[in-house]
């Protein structure tokens, strides 16, 4: 059963995410892109990390795509215009990197050798939280001050200038 | 462990890769390229989390909330950027993007 439901949540990641990066209008981009990252919180929810899923529903979904859609709105990109679509000579970089990804990936399944699971015992939040607050407590501070630089920078950027 | 670690690594390559295509294709529209970027951390998230099941270790989740919190500074930083140069040039395209200075 779980199998199952992962396989059709990776199939409707994939494929909204397709449709994502082959949309002309930013705004369908982004509903669609809302839907995958919807598809990926169950993932992450079957593979035991459901503080995860949450912020990813929270923060990914809730935050940023709306602040995606704020900025889109503001500067009224809603409406392109023809002839902004990508060239061919814009995707051969991609076709060649996205190629060796593949390759590598395929290497990876013929391959084989891939570790057993190791741990059997679930993951409990309890755990998570413990080594978020004990081990990586420096890592917590670091985040907040990038947060803090990242507010002092947008502020910086988004003030008025005097003409 | 619900499925094998092979399959979801596959799962994450293939969205990176999506990821990747975005960002270089896309050059006509920044705010694609930042969708690109989005998608690219999400698979390295979505790796994270597989390895911290695979090996039954908190670490792994902690390092997805790590690029969550970066993601959502990155984010806001770039999209100011964004509304400061479209003020300025009135274009979202990257090749006349060249210089932030007044």
């Amino acid at each position: 059963m779980e199998q199952i439901l992962f396989y059709l949540l990776a199939a409707v990641t994939v494929v909204a995410t397709i449709l994502a990066i082959t949309e002309k209008h930013p705004v369908h981009a982004i509903i669609y892109l809302v839907t995958s990252f919807f598809a990926l919180a169950v993932v992450f929810y079957l593979l035991a990390a459901p503080l995860i899923a949450m912020f990813e529903v929270i923060i990914y979904a809730g935050a940023v795509m709306v602040l995606f859609m704020f900025v889109i709105m503001m500067l009224d990109l809603g409406r392109q215009k023809d002839g902004t679509r990508p060239t061919l000579s814009h995707c051969f970089p991609a076709l060649l990197l996205t190629g060796i990804i593949l390759a590598a990936l395929i290497m990876l399944v013929i391959d084989r050798t891939t570790t057993q699971p190791v741990a059997m015992q679930q993951l409990s939040v309890k755990d998570f939280a413990l080594s978020l607050f004990g081990r990586y407590g420096v890592a917590i501070e670091l985040i907040s001050m990038q947060l803090l630089f990242a507010v002092v920078g947008v502020l910086y950027l988004g003030r008025r200038r005097k003409p | 462990m619900i499925v094998p670690l092979t399959h979801l690594i596959i799962l994450a390559g293939i969205l990176f890769s999506l990821g990747l295509i975005c960002v270089l294709i896309w050059r006509s529209n920044i705010i694609m390229m930042l969708i690109g970027i989005e998608i690219m951390l999400n698979a390295a998230m979505l790796l994270f989390v597989a390895g911290s099941n695979h090996w039954g270790l908190a670490d792994g989740q902690v390092f997805a909330l790590m690029i969550i919190a970066m993601t959502s500074a990155e984010v806001s930083l770039a999209l100011a950027m964004v509304v400061y140069l479209h003020r300025r040039k009135k274009t979202v395209n990257v090749d006349d993007l060249r210089e932030l200075k007044d």
